[in-house]
């Protein structure tokens, strides 16, 4: 149809080119990255800008009684009271049941976790601004905690919205005949699984510069977010301004994860006071604030029962599944996003027939739990495999014997599965078998017949999920939260010297959209990657987008790019047919060149002609021009579902419960890759995180709701060293559903590593009895487990000999 | 978060640093701010003034005679990893010392720092607690020296006086036929320890002491009695020895610190 070549057809009918849909691109934007020329709104300078920080509350729940400012900082002080025409932000979804929590700004009269923003303080530099918190009398009348989600459960529990009558945000459910799987089940097992609280650590914390542009009327905030769009929308609501009074501009973004797709209250905040004070204003997160009052996210429990015949395939699924949602619904994904999901994602890659799930989303006296890479499936996948795990030992088989019984089969897809989740395409068992080649599994348990000589001992773990991306308005009309992603729009258009200029709503903030977007344009258009330039971040230069989340751009901003070029390689050949004095149907596109039966012209020649000498175009030329905006929607919007197996094999100490990763393999399926490497590196980033969930990461709080851990030596990260070099296969079935049967994956290397590590650290353990059902998995929960296995120490002998001056004796020595 | 306002002062010598501490009561003392620098941008500390020893010359000095070496206590980690400074152990210091953070920390940490900091978890306390290690200190009256255990008073808690810096450490000489084992547990490359196991053998001397550092507060020391087979403690050894120094922590504390002295003592009397 656009006359592309016939030679070297990649999958979806299109060449494979050195710089098309397919190649190993290096990636463009790291020209500035590697090079430090990146800028972030922390190398934001505005003249007259001054610098903002927050008093923040030191209680996780009270009233507040009073403020005291000293009479000196007045004019640059402002609480609550001072908010006027400021609305709280509101996060509803329209299931069933929800209870809607209103966060306000500036806390009013109650606070309800620690370091919810009470007063904001304006002064000439950051550590001036401090100073000035520093001077801020709280008066608080402290109210009883409640920083334990089972706690909050509890009926008396103290409550954290009075009015709700309890701490339950939703209640969701799911029973499909449940009860009739008890006459049919062999074996079932039970386990009680938890997942930490953690906190999303992007090298770049948020950032916001807020100004007031007297001549053009507008309120320009530059903030770190991948959802700029969306922030506009969410500021607006809160503000009471026009959308158009408002420009929202995200410039470089150092890393996301969900952390920079929420409304801030400092966003708004800072908005308001722009325009109060007449100056611009700035306010950088730090490390300290972002640990203890802002990043939270994943704290699941979950009860959950596998139910299976005796020749091991899953029967039934039964889970009572508890998120600590905090204690307010962030903008715009909602307070339910975690559990509200559980119940569907839950089934993960098996078929089953009998299913059971209620899942509560509670508010605690802890901050508002965020969507993090991965969102709600790190855990369910963490809970599901590790519970199949024990369900295998239970039957005295080997781990993957039930998996393999259970998975979806390819002759099965499309598959509807028991929670209504269309699976689009795929082949799982061939994913778990290639992982179990890959691993070496035979060799991995023939070495551990062997045991290893320096004592420790050697775990192989799986694990398996999909990862939905990419859907649409039909799921999110149902979930109905402050926006439903619709058709995604792109610009493209030729420059007058032959280039080619995108724009999407979305943002590219390491996942290489620069690069990957451009090289579907190259393969719809054949101009050289160079001259290819993707403009994004900005409401005012950019089509709407809900922006970037749930991996969906290579799908929506990959799709609607697409749209947009496939137009203009119509119009393109459309003028270049008359200039060749070619019928329409004898020009193709080929190498940036359109050509004809007796000649050929480039593509960049055509541009130049409708820009600057259009005396040469034909008088029918369409008006269009080469400027196009074109809307995409995948042909069935309930998205993709990209899966893999994970196999992890580990070594640990039993002495001091040390932890190490001998080996990872991830075998994933992505459908088809438009950079192979670029999705390795999503992988790559993905599995660190996972291994931190694992292994590291950990918010704890006390029962008054205290963070436990301010700064990183407390809040321990993976490094370099503890991340395993992961050793990466792709399959590539294309979706039915997209336009190059492209799959979004950007999660999945976040998902799967918690479970698959810890069916490795239970297949170690297993001899000495012990079992791991916590992430993370700390030395410490190794040592102790092991421990309780162990009939109970008798008490300590006594010291032999009192220290005398002369030194000690060695029993035995 | 960023640091209070304070003033600056960079003296040119020892004398003129005490001095500066004695008539300003908010003075602190920076080296290599490695650890200073975190505490001031948190606030937890709010000094007036900081007085930065990082040049001076006498500070810096290093020697070395038959019976020991003096190492200044702004000699870098760095320097001494990389041999730039005498090592009377032989490469013990030096092997301690690659294994402090890394090295954008060692380049800048001083061992008199480490030291005056005292936090249980720091490698230098435990390391030079197991070598019978002097420390030298300077206040505005005068000097005087203190055993490494009399100076460290427990967590982040020393002898110095408002008025004293510490100015140089003092390790003894050991004989070639010396043995040397530390062994540290931490999460993660980088990371403070978790426990912390240091043997020091020197069958010339008659030196064999066992140290568990990153304990609850000052490294526990154990001086072995002559006559203790040289050769890797048994768990039942190492957990003997942490009672005798009355090492108070939980069950996986203890076998934390049991195992840090045992993999020392394998180190130690690695064949
Ligand atoms: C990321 C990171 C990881 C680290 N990991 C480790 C580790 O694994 N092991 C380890 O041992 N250490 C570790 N450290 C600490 C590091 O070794 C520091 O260098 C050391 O603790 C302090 O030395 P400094 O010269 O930086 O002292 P500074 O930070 O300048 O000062 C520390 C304290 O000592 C006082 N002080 C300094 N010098 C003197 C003096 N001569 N007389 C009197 N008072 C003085 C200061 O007033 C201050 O109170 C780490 C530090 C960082 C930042």
């Amino acid at each position: 149809m656009l006359g592309l070549p016939a030679q070297s057809k990649g999958k979806w009918g299109s060449p494979v080119t050195d710089q098309g849909i397919g190649a190993r691109l290096l990636r463009k934007e790291d020209e500035r990255y590697m090079r430090g020329r990146g800028q972030f709104v922390g190398d934001i300078r505005l003249a007259g800008m001054q610098e903002v920080a927050f008093v923040r509350s030191p209680l996780a729940h009270a009233r507040i009684k009073g403020v005291r400012i000293p009479p000196a900082h007045r004019g640059r002080v402002f609480i609550a009271q001072d908010l006027t025409g400021v609305s709280a932000i509101r996060a509803d979804t329209s299931l069933p049941g929800f209870k809607s929590s209103l966060q306000p700004v500036l806390a009013a009269d109650k606070v309800r976790y620690v370091g919810e923003l009470v007063a904001l303080c304006i002064a000439p530099t950051r550590a001036e601004a401090e100073d000035v918190v520093g001077e801020i009398a709280l008066d608080l009348d402290p109210l009883p905690v409640v920083a334990d989600m089972l706690q909050a459960r509890k009926p008396g529990a103290p409550m954290v919205h009075e009015h709700w009558g309890d701490n339950l945000y939703l209640t969701s459910a799911i029973d499909v005949d449940f009860e009739a799987v008890k006459a049919k089940a062999a074996v079932s097992v039970t386990k009680e699984l938890r997942t930490s609280r953690q906190v999303m650590s992007p090298i770049e914390g948020r950032g916001v510069v807020a100004q007031w542009h007297s001549r053009l009327g507008q309120l320009i905030v530059h903030t770190s977010t991948q959802q700029p769009h969306i922030v506009r929308s969410g500021l607006a609501e809160c503000l009471g301004l026009d959308e158009g009074q408002i420009r929202v501009v995200a410039p470089d973004v150092g890393g996301g994860f969900g952390y920079k797709g929420i409304l801030l209250p400092e966003e708004i905040a800072l908005a308001w006071a722009t325009r109060k004070v007449g100056a611009p204003l700035r306010w950088i997160e730090d490390r300290r604030e972002n640990l203890t009052a802002n990043a939270n996210c994943r704290e699941h429990h979950y009860i959950l029962s596998a139910y299976a015949d005796a020749e091991g395939r899953l029967l039934a699924l039964d889970c009572e599944a508890t998120v600590d949602s905090g204690a307010y619904s962030a903008y715009p994904f909602s307070a339910c996003l975690e559990a509200g999901q559980i119940a569907s994602i839950l089934p993960g890659v098996y078929d089953f027939p009998h299913y059971r799930c209620r899942a509560y989303s509670v508010a605690t006296n802890k901050p508002p739990i965020l969507p993090y890479r991965g969102v709600a499936r790190t855990g369910v996948c963490f809970a599901l495999e590790v519970t199949l795990d024990a369900l295998a030992r239970k039957l005295g088989s080997e781990p993957n014997h039930v998996r393999f019984k259970s998975l979806v089969r390819p002759e099965q897809m499309p598959f509807d599965n028991i929670a209504k989740r269309h699976f689009d395409s795929g082949d799982y068992p061939e994913a778990l078998r290639r992982a179990i080649e890959a691993i070496g599994f035979a060799g991995v348990r023939e070495r551990q017949r062997r045991g290893e000589p320096d004592g420790r001992r050697v775990g192989i773990g799986f694990a398996m999920y999909s990862e939905q991306a990419g859907h649409g308005t039909s799921v999110y009309a149902a979930w109905g939260i402050p926006f439903v992603p619709g058709h995604e729009a792109a610009l493209a258009r030729f420059t007058p010297d032959g280039g080619l200029e995108l724009r999407i709503g979305a943002h590219s903030h390491g996942q290489g959209l620069e690069t990957t977007l451009s090289q579907v344009a190259h393969s719809i258009l054949g101009v050289p990657h160079e001259r290819i330039r993707l403009v994004h971040g900005d409401t005012a230069t950019t089509p709407y987008s809900t922006g970037t989340w749930g991996s969906r751009c290579m799908i929506m901003a990959g799709g609607a790019v697409a749209a947009a070029c496939d137009e203009l390689a119509r119009r393109v050949l459309a003028i270049a047919a008359k200039l060749l004095q070619a019928k329409p149907e004898e020009v193709r596109l080929v190498a940036g060149e359109v050509v004809g039966p007796a000649g050929r012209i480039a593509v960049a020649d055509v541009a130049r002609t409708w820009y600057r000498r259009p005396q040469d175009l034909p008088g029918d030329v369409d008006p269009g021009g080469l400027e196009v905006t074109a809307g995409y929607k995948a042909k069935r919007d309930t998205g993709t579902f990209s899966y893999a197996a994970h196999a992890a094999v580990v070594a640990i100490d039993p002495e001091t419960g040390e932890l190490e990763i001998m080996d990872y393999v991830v075998v994933e399926d992505a459908g088809v890759l438009v950079n192979p490497m670029i999705a390795d590196g999503q992988i790559i980033g993905g599995m660190a995180q996972g291994v931190g969930t694992a292994l590291y990461e950990e918010m704890r709080f006390d029962a008054q709701g205290q963070p436990l851990a301010a700064t990183l030596s407390d809040y321990l990260l993976p490094g370099p060293t503890e991340v395993p070099e992961v050793r990466i296969e792709h399959m590539e079935t294309p979706s039915p559903y997209t336009r190059f049967g492209q799959k979004g994956l950007g999660e999945g290397g976040a998902i799967a590593p918690p479970a698959a590590i810890t069916n490795a650290v239970n297949d170690a353990l297993q001899g000495l009895g012990a079992e791991l059902l916590v992430s993370p998995i700390t030395p410490r929960r190794i040592v102790e487990a092991i421990a309780r296995t162990r009939p109970p120490p008798q008490a300590p002998a006594a010291v032999e000999s009192p220290p005398g001056p002369d030194g000690h004796g060695l029993p035995g020595a | 978060m960023k640091p209070v306002a304070f003033a600056y002062a960079r003296p040119a010598s020892v004398g003129e640093a005490a001095q500066m501490l004695a008539a300003e009561p908010g003075a602190k003392v920076l080296a290599g701010g490695q650890t200073l620098g975190p505490i001031l941008n948190l606030r937890l500390a709010q000094p007036a003034l900081l007085i930065d020893i990082a040049r001076i010359p006498e500070l810096a000095a290093v020697g070395e005679d038959a019976d020991g070496a003096t190492i200044g206590a702004t000699v870098t980690h760095a320097a001494i990893e990389d041999g730039r400074v005498p090592d009377p152990t032989g490469g013990f210091l030096a092997r301690v010392a690659r294994g402090i953070a890394y090295r954008a920390v060692r380049t800048r940490g001083t061992i008199g720092g480490s030291l005056a900091h005292a936090d249980p978890a720091a490698d230098w306390l435990s390391c030079l607690s197991a070598l019978g290690t002097q420390v030298y200190i300077t206040g505005a009256t005068g000097t005087r020296t203190l055993e490494l255990d009399t100076f460290v008073r427990g967590t982040m808690e020393t002898a110095l006086a408002k008025d004293e810096l510490l100015t140089a450490v003092r390790i003894p000489r050991f004989s070639p036929r010396a043995r040397f084992g530390f062994h540290k547990i931490c999460r993660k490359a980088g990371e403070f320890a978790e426990a912390i196991g240091v043997v020091a053998y020197d069958p010339e001397s008659a030196i064999y002491r066992a140290v568990a550092g990153a304990t609850n507060g000052r490294p526990l020391v154990l001086a072995l009695r002559a006559g203790v087979a040289a050769k890797p403690f048994t768990v039942a050894e190492a957990e003997h020895m942490l009672q005798s120094m009355r090492y108070a922590g939980d069950a996986y504390e203890r076998q934390l610190h049991a195992a840090a002295l045992r993999r020392a003592s394998e180190l130690a009397f690695a064949p």
